[in-house]
């Protein structure tokens, strides 16, 4: 396939977005009965789906950690979530995105509080298109915080791209294929806490700064959102 | 500590919502109080759960909305035998640590060589217990020294989330009083979010058994109590 025009001359995006703007964010908590808390997280056409389940009893034993919960993540792609089938199977790319998601949640979740417990967190990709790591970050915190496990602040997940020379807020998958770079940004709003940072792509160290200072301002939007998404909750079932 | 407080007593606050300021000290270390559900960062005093504030006497908690059940040394439980060692029983108390029963809380002299465990309490017993000791290192001590306690016989066992209890009891018993004192049955709350009924017949137990799903279900609705009263007058009207 031919290269799409990321920029177009009036200086928005492929999509009509301004450079800075985000796609539009849709959550919901407590989606799922079965699980002690659960999140569904859209941005745009990327839709992720949450569960948490925890502290409970660590199982296979010898993984106990005695001053501490472990937290187990699987990020996993479902096979309908791209356009082409995606073989179920754990691949290489999903292995390190748990790993990521759960380092940068390691980072807020008071884990010292139960000692030899786990806590599970299950993301599953519904639908892809670009940002599916931040948008999943941002639902396992949703999650997390559903299922009242003590956290220090809410993770918003957000990537910062650069398209055709110009950093843009929230890229997409056309974006994230055709672009130049991809910095995915897990961010807590509320004690000003980096807890993800990656790069693909090349970017020069001001614009590396930029970019960052640009997922900010994007994370704190969702991190809004995330509250009151968690507010809303509550506050209907306090009227219905 | 002089604190400067930014919520209402009983707003609902989310994990690293700002609940107050500290005005005279100069905190920059991190604290945290994990029994009030606060942690204290470059001297503001953050929430670290979903609940709902708590203010008194200038001093701000948080009270929970979710989440499991961790044993305290002193509450009152109702758990499931899982497992029989031989000196031991392992105890479901629906928590991330599994209660232990020992041998001896049951049996005068206890011997493993005369005594089998299983001739006591077998798996799938119900007993309603103490927490004796416990510090998270190691798995609680159950005790079931003390009145009533020991082998639930009779009556039905309805398990609810354990956040919820609170709700169940009510401000000042409140709600208990309702649910005991309109179905002249008895109930007995465990700290774990279970709850032991026994009711004089079987229509009063399915109207309080709903009642109770209805707490489980709407715990933060307005004027609970109230819709549960007349829930409960009228269902048993109608018998």
């Amino acid at each position: 396939m031919e290269k799409p025009v990321l920029i177009r001359e009036d200086g928005l995006r492929h999509d009509g977005r301004k450079p800075g703007e985000l796609r539009p964010i849709r959550m919901e908590v407590g989606v799922l009965k079965n699980s002690d808390g659960s999140a569904i997280v859209e941005y745009g056409g990327t839709k992720v789906i949450a569960a948490v389940y925890g502290p409970r009893e660590t199982y296979p034993k010898h993984l106990i950690l005695p001053d501490r919960a472990i937290i187990r993540c699987r990020y996993h792609m479902s096979p309908f979530s791209t356009s082409e089938r995606k073989s179920p199977a754990p691949s290489r790319r999903e292995i390190e995105l748990s790993k990521v998601i759960r380092e940068a949640l390691e980072a807020v979740v008071f884990t010292e509080l139960f000692p030899r417990t786990t806590i599970d967190i299950f993301i599953e990709v519904l639908q892809a298109d670009g940002g599916t790591r931040t948008a999943g970050l941002t639902a396992a915190s949703l999650a997390l915080a559903d299922a009242g496990i003590p956290m220090r602040d809410l993770v918003a997940g957000v990537a910062v791209g650069k398209v055709d020379g110009v950093l843009v807020l929230d890229i997409d998958e056309v974006e994230d294929e055709y672009g130049e770079a991809d910095m995915p940004v897990g961010y807590a709003a509320g004690i000003d806490e980096i807890v993800l940072l990656q790069l693909n792509g090349v970017m020069t160290k001001d614009e590396v700064l930029e970019g960052i200072k640009l997922a900010k301002k994007g994370a704190e939007h969702i991190y809004k959102v995330m509250k009151e998404t968690l507010y809303k909750k509550y506050l209907k079932a306090l009227e219905s | 500590m002089k604190l400067k407080i930014l919520v209402a007593d009983r707003q609902i606050v989310r994990p690293g919502d700002i609940l107050a300021i500290i005005e005279d000290e100069e905190v920059e270390s991190f604290k945290y109080l994990p029994e009030k559900h606060i942690y204290i960062l470059k001297g503001k005093v953050y929430s670290d759960v979903i609940g709902i504030a708590s203010i008194s006497n200038n001093e701000v908690s948080v009270i929970p909305l979710e989440g499991t059940y961790i044993p305290r040394p002193g509450d009152l439980v109702i758990g499931v035998v899982t497992g029989i060692g031989i000196t031991s029983w392992v105890i479901d108390i629906r928590s991330p640590y599994k209660g232990i029963l020992n041998g001896t809380e049951v049996i005068e002299n206890f011997n493993p060589i005369m005594h089998n465990l299983r001739d006591y309490l077998d798996v799938g017993d119900y007993i309603l217990a103490r927490i004796a000791a416990f510090d998270r290192s190691r798995d609680p001590i159950l005790t079931i020294k003390g009145k009533d306690l020991g082998k639930i016989t009779k009556g039905v066992v309805v398990e609810v989330k354990p956040s919820r209890v609170s709700r169940i009891i009510g401000k000042k018993g409140s709600m208990l009083n309702i649910l005991t004192g309109l179905t002249h049955c008895t109930i007995t709350v465990a700290q774990n979010g279970v709850l032991w009924i026994s009711c004089p017949s079987d229509n009063t137990l399915n109207a309080l058994v709903e009642a109770i799903n209805i707490i489980n279900r709407k715990p933060h609705m307005r004027g609970l109590t109230e819709k549960i009263k007349l829930f409960l007058m009228q269902k048993l009207e109608r018998l």
